[in-house]
């Protein structure tokens, strides 16, 4: 009688294990594994990527510290580095980029959601929608050839007679600058903008633009001051992903940008963004330093991305409550 | 009914299409891709300067041997010299010769075997201007520090007289990247102007006072000719090759010399007989009144051990063809070929790649 | 009342057409940027571009057959590193995850997305080229592995949502286990879609240039196995469109043209293959 509680005991231990290797055997707790392995991979490779960049940068850290990203100077020989030019002509050709896609793109996304019967309207952002297909090296190819040119002849000259007062618009015109980076850059984030207000303004329920022209408004009236201040969130974060997709923007900025260091009043001017500094100087930089200050500036440009990005989030987030955006 | 099936169908031949498509990919990679089973693969990296000749030679070569394949890549000297030291190349290329911190820094000894010799020019693109212009050291200089910003400048005007030059603004163009080209640019301007010594100094990169980066020779030539107004320097086949005008530079004698052949080889003999042991000499400003001052040897950099012997080989038969076949090319490409006390010498040095 | 009626009226016409121009002008910029390139393009595109060599700086003639290979091996790579932790990971997510954890991982994807092209060639460079010492297409299908993998994960998770829990349920009802119904039920509902993600992603690292750079590099012959640098039709686009050659701007359009079709087609393909039924996933 007193070997009964262990009996009970290895009876229910036994069930346990029993229990494990049927599950195990029916494959369940194997899926499992598996697939939370390939997450834990992807984990993984982010932190190695995220650890290679910042040990692979500790000399100009050490050096500069955070007045790295004050500097205004780039002289390899003297091994001086600053970020601040890089940083400065990142933010104002993506900066650019948005002024000129967001008008467009919202304008655009209120005509294919509103008025456009929908036959036409899925097939117009289908072709739009191919447009963020196309690859960044080809919109390089054409910046260089058809857009500098056409800055450089008719575009800056007008606007150097037209508005040449303010210092926007003053200085040499050579094509090549900031003002093509950004009209190369806003060509580029169209289709986002474009597609994702589309979505959010579709979302908008069909009860507000009826309540709205039930008291009177027109069309445009309605959607302007109803309609798109409802789908306003999810279009603020089609900016915010717009704008990061920007900021990382390689081959097509550093093929119109003018590749030089520069802060400069003048959209004219040429400048020069993190990620095309990187793609320039990054097989040649002979000195660690020079070679860690690049990896260096691929840190704060994978910052500056986590911040959008993050924002974009915190957006969508914080209005999601109110039903406004999906 | 009819309508579903069609539409079946074609979902199902775009499937198709899509899953062939990757499949075709997996083949094309094995398949076509198959050189002589007895190749060897040599892959180099450095200076855009020698790229159009470097180009014909290993072109050249692999028809002469088709197992050989030396894959060079334009990337600038600057690129040539870290990716050497970095070991992810087999031999690098460039028109600066390594710093005694950058020889330290390889893991072997490091051969500098001069190739050709080429001329670095001042090349322009002026709307209404055909002539060839003249180009004081001081004016080159005080163009590339920022202190001359239009092309009538008086100083301009005097080198030129009798041409008429626009008031436009000077566009330079520089090298974005690391470049032997840019090193023998600065060297010479550090030669000629105290002010751009201590102001920005020589190397391959600088931090340059004022104008555009081009990438590679081929970058800068290529701005050059799409920008009126805009001066910067390439070496003199990029110029030629894409009509490029590009001007005669005072030399040290006092003359202006237009970038030729003789003029290059002048500026080389006055070194050729006391050329040092490693072979790293600087050409620029030379004395005479036949040199052309911006000229330069441009080098290849090949390690003194080499573990791969068939490697070893390929290389060092490649350097015996260039020293003699190969020089023949250089002046229709408008390089100048090596004086012959310097081939002599780098035959002796061949032998010291182990 | 009549006055201010009016303006309002014309206010209406004038903005919507506003609306309308911008929207014609979005979809302008795809048919100039295809008319351009099938224009420039075409004209240099022929069978020796297709077949041959590149040739000599200033020789004329000579093709890019080794970046259109050397393009596909990278893909191929690229879709072998990323899709099958990509399309796990997203089953993960979509299924089997727990809350915490999904928390991480799906906040981690989103930062690997975000990191730039160019970033993410450091990273091969540092990991694969330095320690084997040379440039290859190993380390250029890395990179570009890599960064296929969030949106991998994210159309994954997105399509296996659309499948309704009925099914899940139906399956568990009949006594399939987990898995099994994971396996051989919802994932195939959503087949379709997961396959579009992949090729849209496909399609997207495709394009790619920065990435290629330091890692792949390039290669004026044929690029034997996987551990010789490649040449590819991006960075050929990239270094002869930069150069100041005629004929190498040429074969730039040809191969922009090539790269461009390729792109699309596989685009094209893809959506309408999933169209109508479902959203394509944002890639």
């Amino acid at each position: 009688m007193a070997s009964l509680p262990i009996t009970v005991e290895r009876a229910g231990l036994q069930r346990r294990a029993l229990n494990f290797l049927c599950r195990l055997r029916g494959g369940d707790e194997v899926a499992h594994l598996i697939t939370l392995l390939a997450a834990a991979s992807i984990l993984l490779v982010t932190l190695l990527l995220v650890y290679e960049l910042y040990g692979n940068s500790s000399l100009p850290r050490q050096k500069f510290g955070w007045a790295f990203l004050a500097g205004r100077t780039w002289d390899p020989v003297k091994e001086n580095f600053g970020a601040l030019p890089f940083i400065y002509g990142t933010v104002v050709s993506s900066a650019l980029g948005l002024l000129i896609a967001v008008p467009l793109g919202v304008g655009a996304a209120i005509f294919l959601a509103e008025l456009a019967p929908p036959r036409i309207s899925n097939a117009l952002t289908f072709v739009i929608e191919l447009l963020a297909a196309v690859p960044s090296v080809i919109y390089g190819l054409l910046g260089i050839f058809v857009l500098v040119p056409l800055l450089r002849t008719v575009v800056q000259p007008f606007l150097k007679t037209t508005l040449g007062f303010l210092p926007l618009f003053q200085g040499p015109m050579f094509g090549v600058g900031m003002l093509a980076g950004g009209v190369v850059l806003a060509i580029m984030i169209i289709p986002f903008i474009i597609s994702i207000s589309r979505e959010v303004l579709l979302a908008v329920p069909v009860e507000q633009r009826e309540a709205a022209l039930a008291v009177g408004a027109t069309r445009w009236e309605a959607t302007w001051r109803v309609v798109v201040p409802f789908a306003r969130a999810g279009i603020l974060a089609s900016v915010f992903l717009a704008l990061a997709r920007a900021l990382g923007e390689t081959m097509a900025v550093t093929m119109v940008i003018g590749n030089d260091p520069r802060i400069s009043a003048s959209l004219f001017a040429p400048g020069y963004s993190i990620a095309a500094v990187i793609a320039n100087e990054f097989a040649e930089a002979t000195s660690d330093m020079h070679l860690q200050v690049l990896i260096e500036l691929g840190l704060v440009l994978f910052f500056l991305t986590i911040v959008i990005n993050g924002l974009a989030r915190l957006v969508i987030l914080s209005t999601t409550g109110r039903g406004t955006a999906h | 009914m009819k309508n579903d099936l069609v539409l079946i169908v074609c979902r199902k031949l775009l499937l198709a299409f899509l899953t062939l498509g990757l499949v075709g990919m997996g083949l094309a990679s094995h398949s076509l891709a198959a050189p002589p089973p007895e190749s060897i693969l040599i892959n180099g990296a450095g200076a855009s300067f020698p790229y159009p000749i470097y180009s014909k030679w290993f072109s050249d070569y692999n028809k002469l041997h088709p197992d050989i394949q030396i894959n060079y890549q334009s990337i600038g000297s600057g690129g040539g010299i870290k990716q050497l030291l970095a070991g992810t190349v087999d031999f690098g290329a460039s028109d600066a010769p390594m710093t005694d911190e950058q020889l330290r820094q390889a893991k072997t000894r490091v051969l500098h075997f001069p190739t050709v010799l080429g001329a670095v020019v001042p090349t322009y693109n002026i709307s209404g201007v055909s002539q060839e212009l003249n180009f004081t050291p001081e004016i080159l200089a005080d163009v590339f520090l920022g202190k001359i910003t239009k092309w009538n400048d008086p100083a301009l005007a005097q080198a030129n007289k009798g041409v008429k030059l626009p008031a436009e603004d000077i566009v330079v163009v520089h090298r974005s990247d690391g470049s032997g080209t840019s090193f023998v640019w600065t060297d010479y301007l550090s030669k000629v102007s105290s002010e751009w010594q201590t102001r920005v100094g020589k190397g391959t990169s600088v931090s340059w006072p004022v104008g555009l980066g081009g990438k590679g020779n081929e970058g800068v030539a290529g701005l050059v000719k799409q920008t009126p107004g805009a001066l910067g320097y390439v070496e003199l086949i990029y110029a030629v090759q894409n009509q490029l005008g590009y001007g005669r530079v005072r030399n040290s004698g006092g003359v202006f010399v237009k970038a030729e052949l003789a003029g290059v080889t002048a500026a080389a003999a006055s070194v050729a007989r006391q050329m040092p042991e490693d072979f790293r000499v600087s050409i620029t400003n030379p004395p005479g009144k036949a040199a052309y001052p911006i000229s330069s040897f441009t080098y290849l950099l090949i390690p003194t051990r080499i573990d791969d012997p068939a490697k070893k080989k390929a290389l060092t038969d490649f350097l015996h063809w260039m020293l003699a076949d190969g020089q023949n090319t250089a002046e229709p490409l408008s390089y100048a070929r090596l004086p012959k006390e310097v081939v002599a010498k780098e035959l002796k040095s061949i032998s010291r790649i182990d | 009342m009549g006055a201010r009626e009016t303006w309002r009226k014309f206010v209406n016409v004038f903005m919507f057409s506003l609306t309308g121009l911008c929207a014609f002008t979005a979809v302008g910029f795809l048919f100039f940027i295809l008319g351009y390139l099938l224009w420039n393009g075409g004209r240099a595109l022929n069978w020796a571009f297709l077949t041959h060599l590149p040739t000599p700086v200033g020789e004329a003639g000579g093709g890019m057959a080794n970046a259109i290979v050397g393009s596909a091996k990278l893909l191929l790579l690229a879709s072998l590193v990323g899709i099958p932790p990509g399309f796990l990971g997203g089953v993960y997510l979509g299924e089997f995850g727990g809350k915490t954890f999904s928390f991480l991982v799906r906040y981690t994807t989103d930062l690997l997305n975000g990191v730039p092209s160019i970033v993410v060639g450091i990273f091969a460079y540092t990991i694969v080229v330095l320690p084997l010492r040379h440039f290859s297409t190993l380390a250029g299908g890395l990179a570009l592995g890599v960064m296929m993998i969030p949106i991998a994960v994210r159309s994954t998770e997105e399509s296996l949502r659309t499948v309704p829990q009925t099914l899940r349920e139906g399956a568990l009802a009949l006594g399939a286990s987990k898995w099994k119904t994971v396996a051989t039920v919802v994932v195939p509902a959503a087949g379709r879609g997961i396959v579009t993600g992949f090729v849209l992603d496909l399609a997207r690292v495709a394009g790619e240039t920065a990435p290629l750079l330091f890692t792949a590099f390039s290669n004026r012959f044929w690029s034997p196995g996987w551990n010789q640098p490649t040449a590819s039709l991006p960075v050929m686009v990239f270094t002869y469109a930069i150069s100041p050659y005629e004929d190498w701007h040429r074969q730039a359009w040809a191969a922009g043209l090539v790269l461009l079709l390729l792109v699309l087609v596989t685009n094209i393909a893809a959506r309408l293959l999933v169209s109508g039924r479902m959203s394509v996933p944002q890639v």
